[in-house]
């Protein structure tokens, strides 16, 4: 078990290091940060103190290991556009992302789940192709526009729901939570449902399709051989083999929902680190960009590593050793 | 004594876009209690079809399209499947080819075991897990009361193939349809499994359908053998008269083909031609394009089963009523 | 004739026929690039024409409302543009950029597929290697990240002449991939049947394999995945200029209609958002069900 962790940590090691590369690059060799934090007037004198003081005059693979020990302890350097220290930004901003990444997750799943196995086992019936067609119109329509459809309907026209930001919060040490006020949760709605339905489309059809795989291999046909239970056959059987393959998916597309966050965030003005990223990306603040793309990276391997746990509870193939 | 199982004139279709094919024509025979029947013939010939249609487990499309499958005089054939479930497993068990595929791989073989018995019978789960490690044991498997609760995936071929004898037949059926057991097993395992077989239907008074290819496990295990081509039953009979006198021509064709163990011979007789796709079998008999006896009477009108020396084929020779045009056998 | 004939005949065409759902997303396509293709012949007025607009027009509800006048169909946004209008020469926009885009990506997932087919080895593992990891994150964040990359890369008024490029590269090289591993199973088990290795004995060149013996033989596929994928760049196209950093304001797509129209959304003039919106989806939509139905087409076992 513990020598399973090790090496898929080992394994993600080679992937942090080729982003941290890409943003090392972003960071180093796109725009000029001297200019950037001196203005526009300066003289030689201050100029190359800047330069020792980053470490500028320093052979390139220094300058990356320095960037990698930084990038670990969290300092990424001064926004260039508010001149604020990138961590504190990234800190003050999480939060907001990460409670509607986590809402719009119960959303996806709570509701895909369930309409993939119902469209798997049934699939001829009215409601399964009403769930299909559904489907197809969420993948077809760009997250922004479910979003301002939303706003559309229920602030503009019927004016049950808060169209921005995120209500009312409460402090909890350096967390700021939107889920111990009603503003809070009433503002978390829409975003949640926006962010959330096409990563719903995407699993329901994917829970389908495994089923219907699942329910054609021999062993299905087999335990219906037997005489079991529909129930037993469905949801025992058939449901906990689509697990393996549904696990790694849905897992690698929550993780897309932290970096799908940027266009929902922009949609509701939602004070989060898409928001804080989008804003980097059009005028160019590189710092941010950068220091972004490693923290998605992280965050994706550390779902990676929690998809690899989870394999390793559904199959027993990958618990116990081959015997005879 | 009335038969087991008795299937007259079964017809599977399937619906396509250039028409329906006829995947079974009018294929009838009976299994009598206790007794083994062989099913031999061709890939495609119906063979597996036929045991799908009787366990009710036909791949849609794939539908009955008339004739009827009897159980203990009940028919079986437009049952609902909330009633069919009760009988398969509970009354007629199945066997599949492959036991790589046909094991749930994240249950333990004491699950799926358990889980059978307790939708058939009326046991408790202790009870359910005691016959299991007493049916593990029958079929084979050392040290059944650890290896109940190992994965699928912990055992060999030929021993899943035993987990798989012992599912079919934990809840006591009264027959077991056994779809190519042997096929997928290593050869000096085959032997194993069809002695094993055989010896707990015998003990149990099983009837046994055994679909296969390889007419030397017909050879040792079936009381009785129908020869099928091109989704019909060409010939029916007492193992031993099929094996060693087959009436129509196409299963003494087949017959033929079997290597003889008792001596070499430089050159094995075989039946030129293949066997017709469904979507073009020919009228009248469906082997006429291939037999050597072929005559006029065979291209156009099709032969029932008819009695032939100690068998039943389904061939115009044996038509005592009319006069055969050349008759050589 | 006989041709024709062949083709009507034909099992794709067959199963196309019969799919009402093919048929319908076909002729719904067939509408939005048409539209779009001919705008400056169809559309009823030249959006970019400064001298046709007039401010007594601007906010112009659509025909069907009350207001409404069939002398702009859709309406009118707040400068006095015909909203019909503006939409077929955005369509315009968006086509041209999820084309281009998907045949970049197309170009480079196919030449890098093929390279990482042939060589094997230390190079196939590095290429897919890449291909794993940029998998693994979200086409949109790629794009961006390439977008504003860019924008700190090119001076300000350089970037704002190569803008439209830009997007046409961020969004190729975010789709890249998909055809790169497709391409790449598909030589891998080409590269060992007997016949290449007879081409090879008697020398004929590695590149002519792969182009007339490998390539031939994932055409269909491809086209699955260059349809499905049409439909995603024209999205990721429109999601980028919603978030302002696509194309320029003076080339709107319909992404950049949809922006500008979010902003008069709570004033009530929800037209001027709502119809690009919609005449994106139609767009999409119906390439996404002729990916699907081709998907399908294709592959017959997986219905």
């Amino acid at each position: 078990m513990f020598a399973f962790i090790l090496s898929r940590i080992l394994q993600a090691i080679p992937v942090m290091l080729a982003v941290a590369l890409i943003a090392f690059g972003l960071f180093t060799f796109v725009g000029d940060p001297i200019a950037t934090m001196l203005g526009q007037e300066f003289s030689v004198q201050q100029r190359d103190a800047l330069v020792a003081a980053l470490g500028l005059d320093q052979p390139v693979w220094v300058q990356f290991l320095r960037f990698i020990g930084n990038a670990l302890r969290g300092e990424f350097g001064l926004s260039y556009r508010l001149s604020r220290p990138v961590a504190d930004l990234i800190v003050e901003r999480a939060p907001a992302t990460l409670e509607l990444a986590l809402c719009a997750s119960v959303v996806a799943l709570a509701v895909g789940v369930p309409m993939g196995v119902y469209t798997g086992l049934y699939r001829r019936s009215w409601l399964s192709r009403a769930f299909l067609t559904f489907s197809l119109i969420g993948v077809s329509l760009p997250t922004f526009l479910i979003g301002i459809l939303l706003i559309l309907v229920f602030s503009v026209w019927l004016g049950w729901l808060p169209s921005f930001g995120r209500g009312d919060t409460v402090q909890l040490g350096w967390w700021s939570t939107g889920f111990l006020t009603a503003s809070g949760w009433k503002a978390l709605v829409l975003p949640s449902i926006t962010l959330g339905l096409f990563q719903l489309t995407l699993i329901m059809r994917l829970v389908r399709s495994e089923m219907l795989e699942v329910l054609r291999s021999d062993y299905v046909k087999f335990a219906r051989a037997r005489g079991l239970r529909d129930r037993s056959i469905n949801f025992g059987h058939a449901l906990r083999n689509t697990l393996v393959p549904v696990i790694t998916i849905v897992g690698l597309q929550l993780g897309s929902i932290i970096a799908f966050s940027i266009v929902t965030e922009t949609v509701f003005q939602w004070p989060g680190m898409g928001l804080l990223f989008i804003q980097s990306v059009s005028s160019a603040d590189i710092p941010v960009m950068a220091a972004y793309l490693l923290l998605i990276a992280a965050v994706f391997v550390l779902i990676n590593l929690i998809v690899d746990l989870l394999y390793y509870a559904v199959d027993p193939r990958l618990r116990t050793g081959r015997g005879h | 004594m009335a038969a087991l199982l008795e299937v007259r004139d079964l017809v599977v279709e399937f619906p396509t876009r250039r028409g329906t094919l006829r995947a079974l024509d009018e294929v009838s025979f009976d299994i009598a209690p206790g007794e083994v029947l062989g099913v031999v013939g061709e890939s495609g010939a119906g063979k597996s079809m036929t045991g799908a249609a009787i366990i009710g487990l036909l791949e849609p499309p794939g539908r009955i399209a008339g004739g009827s499958i009897s159980l203990r005089g009940q028919r079986i054939d437009n049952l609902s499947r909330r009633e069919m479930r009760r009988i398969r497993g509970k009354r007629i068990g199945a066997i599949f080819q492959d036991p790589l595929t046909t094991l749930n791989p994240l249950y333990t073989v004491g699950r799926q075991l358990t889980e059978t018995m307790q939708t058939h019978l009326d046991i408790d789960a202790a009870e359910a897990r005691r016959r299991a490690i007493g049916w593990l044991e029958m079929v084979g498997i050392p040290a059944a009361a650890e290896r109940i609760d190992a994965y699928p995936h912990q055992f060999s071929g030929g021993m899943r193939q035993r987990v798989v004898i012992a599912l079919a037949l934990c809840a006591e059926p009264e027959m077991v349809v056994a779809d190519e057991p042997t096929t997928a097993l290593d050869v000096s395992i085959q032997a194993q499994v069809i002695a094993l077989l055989k010896r707990l239907t015998r003990e149990k008074g099983t009837s046994v359908m055994l679909i296969t290819h390889d007419m030397g496990v017909i050879a040792e295990t079936a009381d009785r053998v129908a020869v099928m081509y091109a989704g019909r039953v060409a010939e029916i009979g007492p193992v031993r008269s099929v094996v060693k006198a087959a009436s129509h021509p196409y299963s003494a064709g087949l017959m033929a083909s079997i290597p003889p163990l008792s001596h070499r011979v430089e050159h094995l007789p075989q039946i030129d031609g293949a066997m017709p796709r469904l979507t073009a079998i020919p009228t009248g008999c469906a082997y006429n394009p291939r037999c050597p006896h072929v005559f006029d009477r065979c291209k156009v009108e099709r032969p029932e089963l008819l009695p032939a020396n100690e068998t039943r084929a389904a061939c115009w020779l044996f038509d005592s009523h009319a006069p055969r045009e050349r008759a050589h056998v | 004739m006989a041709a024709i004939a062949r083709l009507w005949n034909s099992d794709l065409f067959w199963s196309f026929r019969t799919t009402p759902t093919a048929v319908i997303s076909a002729a719904v396509a067939l509408v939005c690039i048409l539209g779009a293709v001919l705008a400056p012949v169809l559309a009823p007025y030249n959006p970019f024409d400064l001298a046709s607009l007039d401010l007594m027009d601007a906010f112009n509800p659509p025909a069907f409302m009350e207001e409404g006048s069939w002398a702009h169909p859709f309406g009118t946004d707040d400068q006095g543009r015909d909203v019909l209008s503006a939409i077929m020469y955005g369509a315009r926009v968006s086509l041209l950029v999820g084309v281009s885009a998907t045949a970049f990506a197309l170009a480079l997932g196919v030449l890098v597929g093929l390279l990482a087919g042939y060589a094997g080895g230390a190079v196939d593992a590095v290429l897919m290697r890449i291909a794993d990891i940029q998998l693994t994150f979200p086409n949109i964040l790629i794009a961006l990240l390439i977008d504003g990359v860019a924008r700190a890369a090119l001076p300000r008024e350089l970037h704002d002449q190569l803008a439209v490029y830009v997007v046409i590269v961020a969004i190729g090289i975010s789709e890249w991939p998909k055809f790169a591993r497709t391409v790449r199973g598909s030589a891998l088990v080409e590269r060992n049947k007997e016949y290449v290795l007879a081409a090879r004995v008697i020398g004929i060149s590695p590149a002519r394999i792969m182009l007339t013996h490998v390539l031939p033989n994932v055409l269909g596929p491809l086209l699955v995945l260059a349809t499905l994928n049409l439909g995603l760049a024209i999205l990721s196209e429109a999601t980028l200029s919603f978030l302002g950093v696509g194309v320029p304001p003076t080339q709107p797509s319909l992404g950049t209609l949809i922006r500008i129209g979010n902003d008069f959304l709570f004033s009530g003039e929800w037209w001027i958002a709502i119809f690009p919106g919609l005449a994106l989806v139609a767009m999409v939509l119906s390439v996404n069900l002729l990916g699907d139905w081709l998907r399908d087409a294709l592959n017959p076992r997986l219905r």
